[in-house]
């Protein structure tokens, strides 16, 4: 029996904080270094004599001048301004999963802080056995052979992918002539991004009855020109292609290499193997389904694995165990070439290692089945909300860990949109949902993604919002148009953002573009 | 009453299994097997999954990390000069805290009024960038200063139409195979042509009559940097532009910008394109887990129509006075436009942002000052006592800022026995130069900042001097 829990009585901190540019006071300090030993003066001289003239910097860079005690309330009052996490959010296709503190506080450690990729492989015997140790279980869940962490995001794994591609072709002397990457329009826009950055054309499939492309129109569109097969599976709208090992089949008779974004892995983690599908690569998102921390965007990394066949032309440097000890294999006459500098983002691989360890084959099948679990159960619940629907009405099975709906219906009868239904949920400590990636293929998209963190009660009570906003929609649409009510500020007035007379990235262009709003210039400091 | 083979685990709330008997419950089925209906049999993974057994106490799994981790040995513990592209500077305690912050840490993406606080710090991050290198675009950051570099010469290759870049044949190994694969294979359709212009083997500072002549009008960018990797302060600035200029090539500067104090800004000799990397500013070397890089121009359309990354801009909000910042120019990014987009972006390193936005905001003008005049005149009192060892040479001795080129062919040994000397005297040597740059002998790159004292130095020329002994 489910209880309709109470809505809570929610206010988002509102500190109306300066732009730090704006701060502080001529002569304030927040870090001192002070001056060099006297016999390194008296050695070298002053700095001005190092440095070639035409070089010195004539002005001092206008930032602010604050104590630190300043800077640390400044930057705290900021951190209180973002919902996120510290409400409720199930934003999906992100996956927004508990990230263990101790994760965090093992990572505030010297023994990663303070090493450096280039010391000996025999002081970094510790991290190494890290990296080595995420590798073999992240191979076990995908049945891939090898894995590299140096792309910093899935983004840049997807990039890796069109890269790896492009090398594997090379070295078949067919690069010129496979020129091709298909995709599906359900494919994370990275996808064809990527492929295009790293030269390709992409070919794009539309999505047929059931929600995902067919067969024969996967048959149109290989060919000899065919590089690889980029796919999501399932996709966000909870579908997955059943067909996906014909359509491997056919990407490789055709001589194309098959990639799996695997960034909505949370709800078939255990279940499926990569490579047991047929596929030659695929990518996690170590950040998302593997339980390290977002940062708002970053460091993230997308954890890249591929067959044996594929290995020699990772990125550099691979970590090996020899049985004895762990290695950096640098030698890689056949690889693709780098993407970032050095191995990747290495304390996010650590933070995943101990995720892994801490859940164990158990968690991860636990984890699995909650979240599709949550997501069917929110479903059932959500679908009972006036004005929602969900997307692909026909395909009627069970949804995966998350499920596509529609507020066309919301929309029609009150005029309410989904950036407006975005716009209300903050105001009940809810951040905003997911609506879709580009294109909108169904209209006033919503993509909650329960996962496995938030308990039944927290799922509840989104649901609870969002069927208090729908009441809202038809009784008294304007206070959900005019949301939010309840955040750090209001409503965006966002007609300037695309004239460049207007915008401003920056506080320096900001303050000429806008003169009047600017009570007295910063005193600049003499040299 | 448990179900048989779960059991309630700290991450997960509805492992509880009287919840998840609920849940069940309310969609009327027996088995979560029933929601996977979905995923054909023989997709399925046959048997257990092989993984090694749960560490699910908190007690236990720390103890595991630590012991781990703690056969790695540290730039604490460890006297370090490495550099290169990673470095060791000073981290304020408040960077850490801002970047610990489970409000910054844990979010992804909410609307301009729920990130407000974190759109503003990444505002005041792009701003203050935008003051340390005198430009009025900056967008929001990169993966690292590698990819502000690939990123830059493509931008200059859609904004001219040019397929070359010229670029000094010192950059860093590893920085120049990130730019290879940006620039792509000579087969795909956007291949541009990445040409090495020669250093002088004096100065070690770009040879302007090699640059002169590769220049031609089918150059989009030159591309060098300042620092270079071998430590040098590029002095030709101005003399680059000038001959870029005249073939109408962009000139994009990468910069190191702990320098920025002390050196001049890329933009007052010319550039066009600012890039470099945030790792200084506040940020843990991570093993090089601590990268991030920025990409800065002059606010024309010309330049921000070409921006692959994501752009914040102040705007105002519907209630009279209220600022708010908000994406713009979203049309042009890959989230938007797939593959009709200026390369792509995704996730990067915002967090690692807001850390430098707090560093630069206790740094102050006064402390990029200090800062430099300190590091410059520490690194050039190593280079100097260092010179004085026999057989040890400082090879490009001119104006270098905080790392320098230490050549050991006058001992007749090698930088690899001399690091390994250095390991038993509690010492990372500079980091061995000998394989990517073979014209440079036996060199080591050693790097001096704020964290060494004269003391290490002086502890670094005696070990030196008792390991290159004969």
């Amino acid at each position: 029996m489910t209880m309709q829990p109470g809505l809570r009585k929610y206010h988002s901190a509102v500190w109306d904080e300066p732009i730090v540019m704006e701060m502080g006071r001529p002569g304030r300090r927040g870090v001192v270094f002070g001056e060099p030993e006297q016999e390194v003066s008296s050695l070298v001289g002053s700095a001005d004599e190092l440095v070639p003239a035409s070089m010195l910097r004539s002005e001092r860079a206008q930032l602010p001048e604050l104590s630190e005690h300043e800077v640390l309330r400044h930057y705290l009052h900021l951190s209180q301004e973002p919902l996120g996490m510290i409400g409720i959010s199930l934003f999906g296709t992100c996956t927004m999963k508990y990230n263990p503190r101790v994760n965090e506080l093992i990572a505030t450690r010297p023994e990663i802080t303070e090493i450096h990729p280039y010391q000996d492989e025999d002081s970094l015997q510790g991290i190494l056995e890290i990296l080595h140790g995420c590798d073999l279980m992240l191979r076990e869940l995908s049945g891939m052979d090898q894995f590299s962490f140096q792309a910093g995001g899935g983004a840049h794994s997807a990039y890796a992918n069109a890269c790896l591609t492009r090398a594997y072709h090379a070295a078949r002397g067919e690069l010129g002539q496979r020129d091709q990457v298909v995709v599906t329009i359900q494919t994370h826009p990275c996808g064809p991004a990527t492929a295009a950055a790293a030269g390709f054309e992409v070919v794009t499939l539309m999505l047929e009855e059931n929600g995902y492309p067919s067969v024969e129109a996967l048959k149109a569109a290989v060919s000899e020109r065919t590089a690889a097969l980029v796919v999501n599976n399932p996709d966000d709208m909870g579908i997955y292609n059943p067909q996906i090992k014909e359509w491997i089949d056919i990407v490789h008779d055709a001589g194309g290499l098959c990639f799996y974004d695997h960034a909505n892995f949370n709800g078939v983690m255990g279940k499926i193997r990569a490579r047991e599908l047929g596929f030659d690569a695929c990518m996690y998102m170590l950040h998302k389904s593997f339980g390290a921390p977002k940062g708002g965007l970053g460091p993230a990394v997308g954890a890249y694995g591929c067959t044996a066949e594929l290995a020699r032309f990772l990125p550099g440097p691979i970590v090996d165990f020899d049985g004895e000890r762990y290695l950096l294999d640098s030698d890689r006459p056949d690889s693709m070439g780098k993407v970032r500098e050095f191995w990747g983002n290495v304390p996010q691989v650590v933070k995943a290692y101990s995720w892994l360890r801490a859940m164990g084959a158990e968690g991860i099948h636990e984890a699995r089945d909650l979240s599709v679990l949550a997501n069917n159960y929110m479903e059932q619940r959500i679908l009972s909300i006036p004005g929602v629907t969900r997307s692909n009405p026909e395909n009627t099975h069970w949804r995966m860990e998350m499920t596509r709906y529609s507020l066309e219906t919301l929309q029609q009868d009150t005029g309410v949109t989904a950036h407006d239904v975005q716009n209300r949920m903050v105001d009940f400590g809810i951040d905003a949902p997911w609506l879709s990636h580009e294109p909108w293929l169904v209209p006033e998209p919503i993509t909650p993604e329960a996962g496995e963190t938030w308990s039944k009660e927290e799922l509840d009570y989104w649901v609870a919002v969002l069927e208090e906003v729908s009441r809202e929609a038809y009784t008294n649409p304007e206070i959900v148009k005019t949301a939010p009510h309840n955040q750090a500020v209001h409503q965006l007035d966002d007609g300037h953002l695309e004239d460049p007379e207007r915008w401003a990235m920056t506080w320096r262009a900001y303050t000429k573009k806008h003169a009047q709003v600017r009570s007295e210039e910063p005193v600049k400091i003499a040299d | 009453m448990a179900l048989p083979g779960s059991s309630v685990h700290p991450y997960m709330p509805n492992s509880e299994p009287r919840t998840k008997q609920e849940m069940l419950d309310a969609l009327g089925v027996s088995s979560v097997d029933e929601l996977f209906e979905q995923i054909p049999a023989d997709h399925r993974i046959e048997g257990d999954l092989d993984l090694p057994e749960a560490l699910v106490s908190e007690v236990d799994l720390r103890r595991h990390l630590l012991q781990t981790l703690a056969k790695n040995e540290t730039c604490e513990d460890v006297l370090s000069f490495l550099g290169g592209g990673c470095w060791q500077h000073h981290v304020p305690a408040i960077c850490d805290e801002i970047a610990g912050r489970s409000e910054f840490l844990t979010n992804i993406w909410g609307t301009a009024s729920s990130d407000h606080g974190r759109n503003q710090a990444l505002f005041e991050f792009c701003s203050q960038i935008g003051e340390l290198v005198n430009m009025d675009c900056v967008g929001l950051p990169v993966y690292s200063w590698g990819c502000a570099s690939g990123h830059a010469i493509r931008m200059a290759a859609r904004i001219t139409g040019r397929r070359e870049v010229l670029i000094p044949s010192s950059l860093d190994p590893e920085r120049l195979s990130v730019i290879r694969t940006y620039c792509e294979p000579v087969e795909t359709r956007n291949h541009i042509d990445v040409m090495m212009v020669d250093y002088d083997s004096d100065s070690g500072l770009i040879d302007l009559e090699d640059l002169a002549d590769k220049l031609s009008p089918g150059v989009a960018a030159v591309y060098f940097e300042n620092p270079s990797y071998l430590g040098l302060i590029e002095a030709q600035g101005a003399e680059i532009v000038q001959l870029a200029r005249e073939c109408g090539a962009e000139v994009i500067v990468g910069v190191d910008p702990i320098s920025l104090g002390l050196l001049a800004a890329p933009v007052d000799y010319g550039a066009d394109i600012a890039v470099g990397t945030i790792q200084p500013l506040g940020l843990h070397m991570n093993c090089g887990g601590g990268m991030g890089g920025f990409i800065a121009t002059r606010d024309e359309e010309r330049y921000a129509r070409a921006y692959p990354t994501l752009l914040l801009s102040l705007c105002d909000t519907v209630e009279d006075g209220e600022r708010a910042f908000a994406m713009t120019l979203l049309e042009q990014s890959s989230y938007d436009a797939r593959e009709e987009a200026n390369d792509w972006t995704g996730h990067t390193v915002h967090l690692w942002a807001i850390a430098s936005a707090a560093y630069m905001a206790l740094m102050g003008p006064e402390g990029f000052a200090e800062l430099g005049s300190l590091i410059i005149r520490r690194s050039h009192y190593a280079a100097r006592r260092i010179a004085e060892l026999d057989g040890v040479r400082i090879a490009f001795p001119g104006g270098f800022f905080k790392e320098f080129v230490v050549n050991v062919d006058g001992t007749g040994k090698t930088v690899a026995h001399v690091n390994r000397g250095l390991r038993r005297h509690g010492i990372f040597g500079g980091h061995d130069l000998s394989k990517d740059f073979p014209a440079l002998g036996q060199s080591a790159l050693y790097c001096v900042t704020e964290v060494h004292t004269k003391d290490d130095v002086d502890r670094l020329v005696d070990a030196l001097s008792e390991v290159t002994a004969p």
